[in-house]
């Protein structure tokens, strides 16, 4: 099944510098309706407000962290089954399983290359 | 031979109250006194155990006070007043720059996307990849800009067990003398590496400066 590349997608990130990385390398594999947040909070409320098919946020944010986020998408019932890509640097193990058990759909640590990135949206959309 | 041991009792308690006038308060150089007095006094009736036993004291009372001489050395309030925080904006004066840097060069980068997006082919794909190689190469910023905040972590948790170190243990190290310094070389008195933006000159007052040498 082809992917919809028109889709919507919102990246979280409280750091500036990497939200503008992240887009460009989505708008380098054609993912124009690229969509920002600076925390959990701002990305929960504009995840209720639009319409998105695709989230992939930070894990170290505050007050709301990337895993509360993806919690509190987890237990939307519109929400909860936007897929969802943590990028991050947290690396530990039990990092990881609390990101898979919290529903992640893939998850990538910083730093990361395109072709990851490419490669973990292309398998997360494929299944959704 | 119990008169002897009354007037030495009575020495000795003499002895104690005269320490304890001089410095009320339970101090390591009071208690290696202690000892002192004790074991001048009482020398004749104590075993080699007792003896042993109290020099071990003193040795304890005076490590204690030579670690105070060192805390008092180590002018902790330069650490916890100066040192630390001049770290701590040094690092943050790090990811500042760096920020400013991996922006520029972003934005040169977004220029280059554009170019390739009018051109056909073989270069347009070679400048996309190096385009793409240049922002993966960027994540590198947010990564530096985590570790060095734990950096600071660890810098302000460091000030504040010096701070309880000081509470509890070094309360009485005014009147011990630190060693003076050791003299810094003219060369050594010109190395102060880069300056905080907000401290340094710009350019213009370089430029000021030299000329008015003129």
């Amino acid at each position: 099944m082809p992917i919809d590349k028109s889709m919507n997608v919102l990246i979280v990130d409280d750091y500036k510098t990497m939200l503008r990385i992240i887009r460009n390398l989505l708008k380098q594999i054609e993912f124009n309706n690229v969509e920002e947040a600076s925390d959990g909070a701002e990305a929960l409320s504009k995840l209720r407000a639009g319409n998105f098919g695709l989230v992939i946020s930070d894990w170290n944010m505050a007050p709301m962290t990337g895993l509360q986020l993806l919690q509190e998408v987890r237990a939307d019932g519109r929400l909860k089954q936007l897929p969802f890509i943590m990028i991050t640097a947290e690396s530990k193990t039990e990092n990881v399983v609390a990101a898979k058990a919290a529903g992640v759909s893939n998850y990538i640590v910083k730093p990361f290359n395109a072709e990851t990135l490419k490669d973990k949206i292309e398998k997360v959309l494929g299944h959704a | 031979m119990p008169d002897s041991h009354a007037r030495r009792d009575v020495l000795l308690a003499e002895r104690l109250a005269a320490i304890r006038a001089n410095r009320p308060q339970m101090e390591p150089e009071l208690i290696s006194e202690v000892v002192r007095a004790v074991l001048t006094t009482m020398s004749d009736d104590l075993t080699v155990h007792d003896t042993a036993l109290l020099l071990e004291v003193e040795e304890l009372g005076r490590t204690i006070a030579n670690a105070k001489l060192e805390i008092a050395a180590l002018k902790v309030d330069d650490i916890t007043g100066c040192h630390i925080p001049f770290a701590t904006d040094e690092l943050d004066a790090i990811v500042a720059h760096t920020a400013a840097a991996t922006d520029a060069i972003l934005e040169s980068c977004e220029t280059l996307d554009t170019v390739a997006a009018t051109l056909n082919g073989d270069a347009a794909d070679k400048l996309q990849a190096a385009t793409t190689r240049i922002y993966e190469a960027c994540s590198f910023q947010d990564i530096t800009g985590q570790r060095i905040t734990k950096v600071v972590g660890t810098l302000k948790t460091i000030e504040e067990k010096v701070a309880r170190i000081i509470a509890t243990f070094g309360q009485n190290t005014a009147g011990l003398s630190p060693p003076p310094p050791a003299a810094l070389t003219a060369q050594e008195e010109l190395l102060n590496g880069p300056q905080l933006p907000r401290q340094a000159m710009d350019q213009s007052d370089i430029d000021k400066l030299m000329a008015s040498f003129d």
